[in-house]
Formats: C-alpha cells, structure tokens, sequence
C-alpha cells in the first residue's frame, strides 16, 4: 500500500465519522492523527483493509478526545459509541468536504491548507513544508479554518467556483519539498470532475494537463525559466495533451462556456502547434476576447496585448496595450517584448530591466535581466 | 505571500519620536519590550502567519574576496553612518495591506514609560517561485 493510496481514503473515513455522529473538526483531527499513525505502522505491518483500520483507528481517537473533552466540561457524550453501519454514498462525502474546505468564508490560504489536509490527505507537516512555513503555524491556520466554519452544515451545496480558485490555486504553487503539489492539484481536480457534473471542472483539469504536459521543458540549467517560444516541443508530454485536448473537446461539446475552458483552449492551441511560428494565433485572440468577456480581468486583456502582436505584428500588439493599465506586474516585461520586435531597442532594453525590478519570482527576475542584457548587446540597425 | 519585517539599529528615515537607547530604560520597561516582542510572534503562530524572527547582534564586518590564494579583505566594524540591521520577522499572510497592519503594529513596542517608541520597520515582499500557469 502506497502512501497515495492512503491518502485517497483520507475524505472517506472522514465523511464516516461525520456520519457516526461527530463534528467535522474532531472527525478531521482524528483521521489526520490515525493517518499519522498510519503512515508510521503500515510498512512494518499492513491492513488487511485500510479502510476500516482508518476508520477504527480515528474513531477510536476521536472517542478518547470526547471522552477527555467531556469530562473537562462535565458534559454527557452525545455521541453513541458503537454507531449503527450507515452506508450514506462515499461520494457525497468527499464533494461536501471540497465544498467545506473551499469556503468562501476562508481566506483562501487557509482553504488551500485545509483542503490539502482534509481532501488531499496530507499531513500538517507536507503541508508546512510545501508552503515553507513552520508546522506550528500551520497546524494554526488549519485550526483557525476549521474553527471558522465550525457549524456550516455538510450536507448543503457549495460554491464549485470557489473550490476551483483553490485547486488552481494549489496547482500553480508547483513543487512543494516533497510534495508535488501540481499533481496533488491534478489528482483531487480529476477526483473533482467524477463527482460532478459542469464543463468548468473539466476545463480546469484540462488546463492543468496542459501546463503540466509542458514543465519538463519550461526550466533550463540550474533552474532558469524557459519562455514558451523557445521550449524544447519534443520534450512536451503528448499523452498528456492528448487526454488534455480530449477533455477539453468534451467540455465545450456542452456548450457552456466558463473561463477555465476558455483558458484551456488557448492552451490546447499552444500544445498543438510545432512552433510559435506555426502557433494559430487568430484563434488564440478570439479566445482571448471570450476570456476578457467572460471576467473581465485586466491581465487577460494584458495577455491578449500578447496574442494580438504574434497574431498582427507588434504595432497592434502595442495599440492592444493602450486600454491596459500600466500597473499590471507584468505590463513591463510585456511592453518591453513587443518594443523588441517592432526594431525599437533602446526602449526595450529599459523596459526589460524595469520588468526585471518588478518581477515577484527570482526565475522571472533572472529571465527579464538575461533580456535586458541580450537586448543590449544587439547591433543596432 | 511572505514578507519581511525588517529593524534596523540605525537606517531608515528619520526617527518619528526620539526616544532614548535602550540602555537608559528601566529593566522592566526592556522586558515589557521584549515581551511585546514574544507576544507578538506568539500571536502570529497563532493566527498561522508566523514564518520566522531573528536578531542580530550589532558587531560583525564587510568581508570581500581578494584573489586566488589571498585571505578575504574585510572592513569593519560598521561604520556609524551605516545602516544597520537588527534583525528581522518573517511573516506569511494574505496581502500586503495586512502586512502593512501587522508592522504597524509591531512598531508599537514599548519603550521609556511604556510608551510605543514608533520605529520605522522596513517590509519587502519575497520573491517567490513562478506560477505554473503563464500565459
């Protein structure tokens, strides 16, 4: 038995303890604890069945802690001790617990955490490590989160679009110590889709296959960031993009658009093309144009600055840029590019090295100065 | 996100109230400092947006390399015109805006008669890794 395998029972035994009587919090503290003890007995000693070796191991927990809990207050235990084998659908129970960890009441670090633990199946210290905080803060955040929505029933529906802010979330975080978090992402997103039914949630685990098809290629030597255009296409993962694309098709075969699609479509237009000459750039505009429509967002209208200078040169490019706030983070490095291509060097070389100051990740910031100092070295015309 | 609180023994713009170095308080009024300090970090792990806090000491020195097979150069103690660095706290939280209040608040240690002595603290952003997601 593998860890993942392990972790994939997490929700389940969770939503029997809920069902057995306790709250969510205990219930959740309990697994977790049953899960460490888990993770410590197994090699030397593996279950038979796992799953009702969690599920006697954190209920057992959870016993001793309402045991303990009620004496301190002098109160009865409420609930019974040897509850009746009710046999609600398991997969209810894990989409109510997406839907419970994604609240929208949670700031959305602490819906990250929580999720991870709770749907995710990871430890508190996975967790801490991934996010490079201490295990003591965020064995914090997750009881802060859980005591906010203490209370909130299981069994009502919840806001899908939040759970997928959190899942992207997680996938965009990357790699996490030991922890990959992007495939985390990918497995509890396509858990996510087996338990619904809206083209969204295909659309996201259709954008997460296609980004993740494309990570072998988008990090050089000691690290450095490879831009698209010049990504090694034959290290692409083509299973990947294959399933990606199918998804994708099915998705928008239903004909509810949604921006996760949407985003998944210029994506799938990226993954098909052999080159960036040979990308279909008119179509990934009109994309762009549905995205803008649907949120609104000013970096889609930045990113179709993009688009648009491949699609018709580098002056529309600049024109696109006109309606664009020049507080966006990444307006210089965009502006700085399509300067580069329209012959103007001087301005691009300093547009680079304002990008690079504005840049929040060290990979970026090295790729905007390794620009900025390519450009410089440039003849000029 | 993660941002660094950062105290300087000397740097920064000028001081907002010029209060008296440390060494002229009262014992207990360094202790009230000091546990203001403590409480804070404290309260920090307990909301989960505590990653770090250090303090440095003020003696150290620049070093510099100087060749192949010749001892690094150094050049200290500090000169007292330099900044100074005190030491730090590392914080993760949600936004800047709340990394701005939690400074403000840090700033409020109290000094000479229990009073906030308003240090200036500095908070830069960490650069972090890039989103998997680019274009």
């Amino acid at each position: 038995m593998n860890e993942s395998l392990l972790r994939e029972l997490v929700p389940a035994v969770i939503g029997v303890l809920v069902r057995r009587g306790a709250d969510f919090a205990s219930a959740e503290d309990a697994v977790q604890e049953a899960l460490i003890r888990a993770l410590a007995t197994w090699p030397d000693d593996p279950p038979r069945d796992p799953k009702a070796w969690l599920v006697t191991a954190a209920w057992h927990r959870f016993l001793d802690a309402a045991r303990a809990e009620t004496s301190r207050r002098g109160r009865e235990l409420t609930v019974d001790a040897e509850p009746p084998a009710g046999q609600a659908p398991a997969t209810d129970d894990t989409l109510r617990l997406y839907f419970l960890c994604a609240h929208p009441t949670l700031p959305p670090g602490s819906a990250v955490a929580l999720t991870l633990r709770a749907v995710g199946g990871l430890t508190t210290r996975q967790i801490a490590t991934a996010y490079l905080v201490p295990e003591a803060t965020m064995a914090q955040r997750i009881s802060r989160a859980k005591r906010r929505i203490a209370g909130l029933p299981l069994d009502q529906p919840g806001d899908l679009g939040t759970v997928l802010r959190v899942l992207y979330l997680v996938f965009n975080e990357g790699y996490g110590g030991d922890v990959d978090l992007a495939a985390e992402a990918i497995r509890l997103t396509r858990q996510l889709v087996a338990l619904t039914d809206d083209p969204e949630v295909a659309g996201l685990l259709a954008l997460m296959l296609l980004h993740h098809a494309r990570r072998a290629s988008r990090t050089g030597p000691g690290g450095r960031l490879v831009p698209l255009a010049e990504q090694d296409r034959s290290r692409w993962d083509t299973g990947l993009i294959t399933e990606g694309v199918a998804i994708l098709q099915a998705a928008l075969a239903r004909d509810q658009l949604g921006e996760y699609q949407a985003q998944a479509a210029i994506a799938a237009l990226h993954a098909d093309a052999r080159s960036t000459s040979e990308t279909d750039w008119v179509q990934i505009v009109e994309w762009y144009d549905e995205l803008l429509r649907i949120t609104g967002s000013p970096v889609v209208r930045l990113n179709r600055a993009v688009a648009v200078g491949e699609a018709d040169g580098p002056r529309a490019g600049l024109a696109a840029l006109a309606d664009v706030s020049p507080d966006l983070p990444r307006y210089a490095a965009v502006t700085a590019y399509l300067r580069e291509r329209a012959g103007d060097l001087e301005h691009a070389a300093d547009l680079y090295v304002e990008a690079s100051r504005a840049a929040t990740s060290v990979q970026e910031r090295d790729h905007l100065t390794r620009q900025a100092a390519r450009v410089r070295q440039r003849p000029r015309p | 996100m993660k941002y660094l609180l950062l105290k300087h023994y000397r740097g920064g713009p000028a001081p907002a109230v010029d209060w008296a170095p440390m060494d002229q308080w009262t014992p207990e009024e360094v202790d009230a400092h000091m546990q203001y300090m403590r409480d804070f970090a404290a309260r920090l792990e307990e909301t989960g947006e505590f990653v770090d806090a250090q303090a440095l000491a003020p003696g150290g020195t620049f070093v510099r390399y100087d060749g192949e097979g010749r001892p690094p150069v150094t050049d200290g103690p500090f000169a007292e015109t330099k900044d100074l660095i005190a030491g730090w706290m590392v914080i993760d939280v949600e936004s800047w805006d709340r990394a701005v209040e939690l400074a403000g608040e840090l700033s409020a240690a109290p000094g000479a008669g229990g009073e906030p002595i308003h240090e200036w603290l500095e908070v830069r952003p960490f650069l972090t890794e890039p989103p998997t997601v680019t274009e």
